[in-house]
């Protein structure tokens, strides 16, 4: 635990009121100097694997060799993952708000020389804007930063989250407080019927209307009833889910809390996936300490309600963020789907009534409490309200976290917050949604971002990952990835899936060959329709969604690789051939000596020549060539 | 009782009962795998699609699982029910190329020949699950697993070595609709405890 | 196995002998001896009243949990969206070359697992290999070698980083 004294002094103050949340407030508050500077250190999974744990601690021994007055010492604070990960590590100096990105272990020294003792600035640390070549000193006015929207994300990055005094601090367990004390469980329903608010999960639904129909079938059925936490964000290349979790912990848990209040529900369950290590253990340590402070178990606040809840880590398995794959794992069992046409509402966990949320979802739930359901539907567009954080990977320069309203032109997302391509071309195309998504086209670029339009143009919001692609990513290689990914995550049951997937990716597996025709394109669009209509779950029914998108919008790249045996993206391996081009080559001998098979030749600090007979196109040469001699024809 | 329509033709059904049911018990024919009265479906083999109308509206339901209600309207032979039938009868033609039963099946539904490639000549085991789920629910034993996911999905028993809990009942060999069991199943047993003459005695 | 029965059964102990734990029981053997062998599944279906067959069929679905001994190091390429768009697909087979084994598999002398992932979330540093639950950001078939050489021969890596191989 981050703050000792205040965690001891806790044990005999199991906080039983809201009074009692206030007062504790002010004292940690109290023990504060708002002027005091404050280091911050991000310690998301992507700074620590940059190094910012090095960092951390080579600030915190600079710090106690500098000697520096007690008055004015400044304290280091780890925070989770604050978005921009492409510069990462990131420091933080507050209050001032100033910024430095990829920080190494040996520039803390000067950081404390510097900008703590002598108020300066290390310069060569400071983010350049890529477009105008200027250094920009503060966070917040960083492009990357300046245009998004943090709703649920404000805390992040700004918080430590093992350390509840400062979620505390910053107004966590506000609405849970005001929830138990001021509003009926009814009435909380009825806030989060008004935000509108949408299932951030992927299909959308609302989430008012999920709590509501689960109050019916209580209705029917009567307790226990389940609140669960969709902790399983098994997109490729999504992470906002991980961040909050990593970052905000009691967000996700007073969430949760007020979700089994409203229900009245007394258990609950949070489904983690295995490879986030980092944030099962924040989580751990947030419910620990929030039963130390009678904020979780019996009695919550005193006011009679109690509810407790215990984390499933996830084993590994994609089909396991659908809901009864997803609960039949938590029950033990293989993450098989249920053949049942019955709402998990209803009949969910151990047959009883179940809420199940997406992370973001339970997240967003005590803002709407804390500041009204009105508050939180002025925000984005009339059916998709709120905002959203998607996590941005692929071919863009700022790779990184971004929370935006809901309904801003997809272009905003990757061009302004993102800075485009690298090297400055427009992008290809964004994938969204994951593997049950599709592939959105530039020419589409003004389309706005929110569930209805996402899925009018063929794909969907999904948990929010973007993948942004450029013209050296070929749409046959996409489609065959993601169905060779769901070909390995699919549970295997339904026949249409388990046969299907791989049958589509063979025939994908041809095209990337060359062979093929125009009829295995007709043939991959009727198998497509009779997967959607067949398979069991969501996941097969979905599986066509990438391969369907693309064959919509880039159908002659498609027709390239089936009728002129040429892959225009360069990618697939059949199709193409590597060459070094002899006036950019400088004889460096690196990719010759990478070469498995050693088919590079040529003298030293001369040009190289590859055998292309011989080549295995692994494409190691190029990768390794520094001075991009190697190029794909 | 509940009435509704399959083929336009109404019928009625008790509570409870599934579309198959019912359309069993009128003669009106929807080919299944991996269904069998002894054990609760699973919904797996998707040969018994059907679609569900209202109005312009209509989607695909698995007719072993889908539970009637009144007034639905329910059409067995339907362009979209054919186009999952022929893909799903034509994809296990290539994946249990020896099965006889599965041809013969795939030809009653015009599916004569198949565009994929068959890996393993000799396959018959579609992986329904019948012979696990009988073991399960019936005999009450759970020798056989169906392990693994996704394409390397597979029927054996723990660490695919024989296991004594097996009592060579059978069971498993009379519901497996292709024979496939019969080259599983020494794989599953474990050593006979005694010899079959004593047993006699 | 008696040490490690008792181990087992100690460590079950926390949980209740009900199904719905059969899961993290599996993955607390598998963290401590890196994989389920049959006699440890043997005594997590004992603890939690559940037919072998099911602990079988769950270890064999989830990706986690392995039913071999594990190498004395574990590489793990990510084949995440992104780190498949930046090359981590190559990275896979090149590494597959190096060791000679397939990805699930280890090598002979048993010092190395090679093993995928589907992301696992550091989507800013594609390409990722995890070695050792360490990530290793931007990953290159050149890092990775000198990655390998450091784990077979921690005196050569030495050598290299200043200069001399």
């Amino acid at each position: 635990m981050h703050d000792n004294a205040l965690a001891v002094e806790s044990e005999s103050l199991c906080l039983r009121s809201l009074d009692d949340l206030n007062r504790f407030r002010k004292q940690i508050m109290d023990k504060r100097d708002p002027d005091q500077p404050e280091i911050v250190v991000c310690h998301g999974t992507g700074c620590l694997a940059n190094g910012s744990a090095e960092v951390s601690e080579a600030i915190r021994s600079a710090l106690e060799a500098s000697g520096i007055d007690a008055k004015v010492f400044p304290g280091i604070k780890t925070t989770g993952c604050q978005g921009f990960c492409s510069h990462g590590p990131l420091v933080v100096i507050r209050p001032q708000g100033i910024f430095y990105q990829n920080v190494k272990p040996k520039d803390a020294k000067e950081i404390i020389e510097k900008t703590i003792v002598q108020g300066d600035i290390v310069k060569r640390l400071l983010y350049k804007n890529p477009t105008d070549g200027k250094k920009i000193l503060h966070e917040q006015d960083i492009p990357f930063y300046k245009r998004q929207t943090r709703v649920v994300l404000h805390n992040i990055g700004k918080i430590d989250p093992t350390d509840i005094c400062d979620t505390i601090a910053s107004g966590g367990y506000q609405a849970l407080a005001k929830a138990l004390t001021t509003m009926t469980p009814e009435q909380v329903v009825t806030e989060i019927e008004i935000s509108g608010l949408r299932g951030r999960g992927g299909a959308g639904f609302p989430t008012g209307r999920k709590w509501r129909s689960a109050l019916n079938a209580i209705e029917k059925k009567g307790r226990p009833v389940y609140v669960v936490v969709n902790g399983d964000e098994g997109d490729p290349g999504a992470f906002m889910d991980r961040t909050i979790m990593e970052g905000d912990p009691h967000a996700v848990l007073e969430g949760l809390i007020l979700g089994a209040y409203a229900l009245g529900a007394n258990k609950g369950y949070l489904y983690v996936r295995a490879e986030y290590p980092l944030a099962i253990k924040h989580l751990t340590i947030a419910m620990e300490q929030a039963r130390a402070y009678g904020l979780l178990g019996d009695n919550i606040l005193n006011s009679g309600f109690s509810f407790d809840a215990r984390i499933n880590r996830g084993a590994g398995a994609f089909v396991c963020g659908e809901s009864t794959a997803l609960f039949t794992s938590i029950e033990g069992n293989p993450g098989n789907p249920r053949p049942k046409y019955v709402r998990s509402v209803e009949e969910g966990l151990w047959g009883r009534p179940t809420v199940l949320n997406n992370v973001e979802t339970w997240a967003n739930i005590p803002l709407i409490v804390n500041k009204g359901g009105d508050w939180y539907a002025a925000i984005g567009v009339p059916h998709s309200t709120g905002t959203k954080v998607f996590s941005l990977v692929g071919k863009v320069n700022n790779v990184g976290l971004v929370e935006v309203p809901m309904g801003v032109p997809l272009s905003t997302i990757v061009e302004d917050i993102g800075g485009g391509v690298p090297g400055g071309a427009p992008f290809k195309a964004v994938q969204t949604g994951g593997p049950s998504g599709g592939c959105i086209p530039y020419e589409l670029k003004d389309t706005p971002v929110d569930f209805d339009s996402l899925t009018k143009a063929g794909s969907m919001m999904g948990s929010g990952a973007m993948i942004v692609m450029d013209n050296r990513d070929c749409v046959v290689d996409v489609g065959r990835y993601f169905l060779r990914f769901l070909e390995e995550e699919s549970c295997g049951k339904c026949m249409p899936c388990r046969l299907g997937l791989s049958r589509m990716r063979e025939i994908l597996d041809n095209f990337s060959e060359g062979k093929g025709s125009e009829k295995d394109i007709e043939d991959l669009l009727s198998l497509s329709k009779a997967i959607q209509d067949s398979a069991l779950c969501a996941l097969g029914s979905s599986a066509p969604n990438p391969v369907l998108t693309t064959l919509n919008y880039f159908k002659d790249e498609y027709l390239a690789h089936v009728t002129r045996q040429k892959c225009p993206a360069g990618v697939c391996k059949n199709l193409i051939t590597y060459q070094i081009d002899p006036d950019v080559c400088t004889g460096c001998t690196a990719c010759a000596k990478q070469c498995p098979v050693s088919c590079i030749a040529g003298e030293k600090k001369k040009p190289h020549a590859i055998d292309t007979s011989l080549c295995i196109r692994c494409g190691i040469c190029m990768d390794t060539c520094k001075f991009n001699a190697v190029n794909v024809i | 009782m509940i009435t509704f329509t399959i083929n336009d033709q109404k019928v009625t059904a008790g509570k409870g009962w599934t579309v198959l049911e019912t359309a069993r018990e009128y003669g009106i024919e929807i080919p299944t795998l991996c269904h069998h009265p002894a054990v609760k479906p699973s919904g797996a083999c998707r040969l018994c699609m059907v679609e569900l109308k209202d109005g312009d509206w209509s989607k695909l339901v698995a007719s072993c699982i889908y539970p009637v209600a009144e007034g639905i309207n329910i059409y067995t032979e339907t362009p979209r029910v054919h186009n999952v039938r022929r893909w799903i009868l034509e994809m296990l033609l290539a994946s249990c190329p020896a099965s006889p039963e599965i041809s013969a099946l795939a030809e009653a539904h015009g599916v004569i020949s198949t565009r994929f490639k068959i890996h393993d000549p000799s396959q018959n085991c579609m992986i329904c699950g019948l012979c696990q789920r009988i073991c399960e629910e019936v005999v009450g034993l759970s020798a056989i697993a169906v392990v693994d996911r996704g394409v390397h999905k597979k029927v054996g028993s723990p660490f695919m070595r024989p296991t004594d809990v097996c009592v060579a009942c059978g069971c498993c060999l009379t519901v497996c609709p292709t024979g496939a069991m019969q080259n599983i199943f020494d794989t599953v047993r474990g050593e006979p405890k005694m010899p079959l003459t004593q047993l006699a005695m | 196995m008696t040490d490690n029965a008792l181990y087992i059964d100690e460590m079950m102990d926390q949980y209740p002998a009900k199904p719905e734990y059969l899961i993290v029981i599996l993955q607390d053997i598998q963290n401590k001896y890196g994989y389920i062998s049959s006699d440890a599944m043997r005594l997590a279906c004992d603890h939690v009243h559940v037919p072998m067959t099911q602990a079988y069929a769950v270890a064999t679905f989830y990706q986690s949990f392995r039913l071999d001994p594990l190498g004395e190091h574990e590489i793990k390429v990510c084949l995440g969206t992104a780190c498949h768009l930046k090359g981590g697909q190559r990275l896979v087979e090149d590494l597959e070359r190096k060791l000679k084994v397939a990805p699930g598999e280890t090598t002979e002398d048993m010092r190395f697992t090679l093993n995928t992932v589907n992301c696992v979330g550091a989507c800013a540093l594609a390409p990722v290999v995890s070695v050792d639950n360490k990530y290793h950001p931007n990953a290159t078939a050149q890092k990775m070698e000198k990655v390998l050489k450091t784990l077979t021969d921690p005196s050569l890596a030495e050598m290299e980083g200043t200069g001399n191989a």
